[in-house]
C-alpha cells in the first residue's frame, strides 16, 4: 500500500531527505523552516540509514560542512531561510567553483534584513542571479505542494550528482508550514564510495590511488586563462542544464487569451485566481515555473505570440517579471502584480490585479 | 465537493489539531486536503487559526479570503471571521465567551457549548473534539468512521487509550448540536 502521511512541507523535505539516501545533514535553526532540523533530530536517521545530522554553529559553518561532505563524494544538504541563506552565500559560490554536488533548501521569508517570518518570494533574484561572487548559477526548484517538496529532494540531489553543481530547492513559508496529503517514496540505499565513481565518475577526495593522481578539489586558479577555460567549462554545464532540465508546468493555457505567469505558493494562489476569473468569463491560464534556472524562456515567447497579456505574479515588488519580459521581446504586454514583505496576496487580489492592468489595462 | 474552512480560537485551544484530525479524517476517505495555519508569535498565547480544504479534486490556493464554513472559539475570531463566511455558508461556534454574538442573516448559524460539555466530561481538553463532533452533524463532509482512523493515524501509540474518550466527545457534540438559524 502506499505510504500517504498528512505532513508539514518542511517535515517532507527532511523525511525525503533521509529516504533519498542523503548521507548527511548540516543545519541551524530559523523560523519557517526550522521543522527540517526538528524533524531529522526526532527522526535519528543515524539509525535507519546511517545518514548523519548535525546542527552547526552558524549558517555560515553548516554551508561549509555541506561543502567538505560534498567533496568527499557524499549526498549532502542543508536548509535555511532568507537572512541564514545570505550568509551560505560564499560557500555556495565555493561549491559552484569547485563544480560539486550540493542542495540547498530555502524557505524564503520576508525581508530585507531580519525582516519577518511570514511567506515571501523576494529572494528570486538572489536564487537565480549569483546570490555569490562569480559566474555561477544554481538549478533552481520551486515546489508548489507538499508533495513536490518530497519528490523534488531526489530530483535535486540527481541533477547535483548529475551536472556536479548546486541545486536549490525554492520553497517558501507557506508551502514550508501547511500540512498536505503526501505519497511517500520508498527508501533509497545510502551510495557508497564505490557507487557514487561508478555512477558519476572518480572525482571525489576519498584517497589517493596507485593508478590516478591525486583528486583536488579547489575553486582557486591564479591562472586567469585556466580561471577562463574552467568558467566556459561551467556556462557549458549551464547550457546543457537549460537544454536538458528545464521543467514548468502549463495549466489551461490552449485557449487561454491571459496568462498568469507565477512559482511555488504563487502559483497555487494564482489558480484560484484563475478559477473566479474563467467563472466570470475570462480565458485565463497559468504558466507554472518549476525551474527557475532554467528559465522557460522559449515556451514563454512562443506563447506571446497568441495571447493578449501576462501577468507576472510573485510575493516580491517585481523580480521574476524582469525574466518574463526579456523572454516574450515585447510581444504581448506584461505586468507584475504582487503584495510582499510578508503580506501574502489573495486569490481576489491577484483577480483584480489581471482585470486592472492586464484585461482592462 | 470542496469545504473550506477556517478554525479560529485561542493558542491552547486545540484549533490546530481539531484541524489535523480532520484533514487526517478527509485522507481516510481518500479526499485531498490542505492545512494551512498562522504560524509566528501569534500561536504564543494570542489568537490561532487554521484553514483546512477537504476537496475531491486538487486543491488551488492553500489560503483564502472566504470560507464555506467558520469554527469560531473566541469573540477577537468572531470580530475577524464572522463577515468572511460565503453567503449561504455556515458559521459555527462556542458561546463560551461570547459576548456579541453573530447577527449575519445570510448563513447559517450554529452552537455548540464545547467548553461547557467538557467540563461536564470532566475533561476541559475534548472540547475540540466535540466541537469537531458538532461540524460533523452540521456539515456532514467526514463521517465518524473515518475520524476514528484518523485519530489513530494521527496520534503516537501510546495515545491510543484515549481513542474511546475521543469518540464519546465526537458523539456527544453531534448531539449536542443547537441550531440558531438554519436557512
Amino acid at each position: 500500500m502506499a505510504d500517504i502521511k498528512l505532513m508539514k512541507g518542511n517535515e517532507a523535505i527532511a523525511e525525503a531527505a533521509i529516504r533519498a539516501g542523503c548521507d548527511a545533514y548540516f543545519g541551524y535553526p530559523i523560523t519557517p523552516q526550522s521543522e527540517v532540523i526538528e524533524y531529522l533530530m526526532m527522526e535519528r536517521p543515524e539509525d535507519r540509514t546511517g545518514m548523519v545530522v548535525l546542527q552547526a554553529e552558524s549558517e555560515i559553518a553548516a554551508i561549509n560542512m555541506v561543502y567538505g561532505a560534498a567533496g568527499a563524494g557524499k549526498k549532502a544538504m542543508t536548509s535555511s531561510s532568507s537572512p541564514g541563506i545570505s550568509l551560505k552565500q560564499e560557500g555556495i559560490s565555493y561549491i559552484a567553483g569547485s563544480e560539486l554536488p550540493a542542495v540547498i533548501v530555502n524557505v524564503v521569508r520576508g525581508g530585507p534584513g531580519l525582516g519577518t517570518i511570514q511567506p515571501s518570494q523576494a529572494d528570486y533574484f538572489q536564487t537565480t542571479k549569483g546570490g555569490g561572487h562569480g559566474d555561477y548559477r544554481m538549478y533552481v526548484l520551486a515546489p508548489a505542494s507538499v508533495q513536490e517538496m518530497v519528490d523534488f529532494v531526489d530530483d535535486a540531489f540527481e541533477i547535483a550528482f548529475k551536472y556536479r553543481n548546486p541545486v536549490m530547492i525554492l520553497s517558501d513559508g507557506i508551502i514550508g508550514q501547511m500540512m498536505e496529503k503526501v505519497e511517500l517514496p520508498p527508501q533509497k540505499p545510502r551510495l557508497s564510495d564505490k557507487e557514487i565513481e561508478e555512477r558519476y565518475g572518480d572525482w571525489a577526495t576519498i584517497g589517493k590511488r596507485k593508478n590516478r593522481e591525486r583528486n583536488i578539489i579547489t575553486s582557486l586558479d591564479l591562472d586567469p586563462y585556466k580561471q577562463e577555460a574552467h568558467n566556459h567549462k561551467l556556462q557549458e554545464k549551464y547550457r546543457l542544464m537549460q537544454e536538458n532540465e528545464l521543467r514548468y508546468e502549463m495549466i489551461d493555457c490552449d485557449d487561454a487569451d491571459y496568462i498568469i505567469v507565477a512559482y511555488g505558493s504563487s502559483a497555487r494562489i494564482s489558480q484560484k485566481a484563475m478559477n473566479l476569473a474563467r467563472e466570470k468569463g475570462y480565458k485565463v491560464g497559468i504558466f507554472r515555473l518549476i525551474t527557475l534556472f532554467p528559465f522557460p524562456s522559449k515556451p514563454l515567447n512562443e506563447l506571446a505570440g497568441r495571447v493578449k497579456g501576462f501577468l507576472a505574479v510573485e510575493m516580491s515588488s517585481g523580480q521574476m517579471i524582469e525574466d518574463v519580459k526579456l523572454a516574450i521581446e515585447g510581444k504581448a504586454k506584461a505586468e507584475h502584480f504582487g503584495r510582499y514583505g510578508g503580506v501574502v496576496h489573495s486569490p481576489e487580489e491577484v483577480l483584480e490585479a489581471l482585470e486592472n492592468q492586464i484585461i482592462k489595462g | 465537493m470542496t469545504e473550506e474552512l477556517i478554525i479560529a480560537g485561542f493558542g491552547g485551544q486545540g484549533v490546530l489539531s481539531m484541524g489535523k484530525i480532520l484533514a487526517y479524517s478527509a485522507i481516510m476517505q481518500d479526499q485531498e486536503v490542505s492545512w494551512m495555519p498562522s504560524y509566528g508569535p501569534e500561536m504564543r498565547g494570542g489568537t490561532a487559526n487554521v484553514t483546512v480544504i477537504i476537496s475531491d479534486d486538487r486543491i488551488s490556493s492553500p489560503i483564502l479570503t472566504k470560507y464555506d464554513t467558520a469554527i469560531i472559539l473566541n469573540q477577537q475570531s468572531m470580530d475577524k471571521f464572522e463577515n468572511t463566511v460565503k453567503p449561504g455558508g455556515t458559521l459555527l461556534y462556542d458561546p463560551n465567551g461570547i459576548l456579541a454574538h453573530p447577527t449575519r442573516k445570510d448563513i447559517n448559524i450554529y452552537r455548540i457549548a464545547g467548553s461547557k460539555l467538557a467540563t461536564e466530561m470532566g475533561n476541559a481538553k475534548v472540547s475540540n473534539m466535540i466541537i469537531l463532533g458538532a461540524y460533523m452533524k452540521a456539515r456532514p463532509i467526514v463521517q465518524l468512521e473515518n475520524v476514528i482512523l484518523g485519530l489513530k493515524k494521527s496520534l503516537p501509540e501510546r495515545y491510543h487509550h484515549l481513542i474511546p474518550l475521543n469518540e464519546s466527545a465526537l458523539t456527544k457534540g453531534m448531539d449536542n448540536l443547537e441550531e440558531v438559524q438554519v436557512l
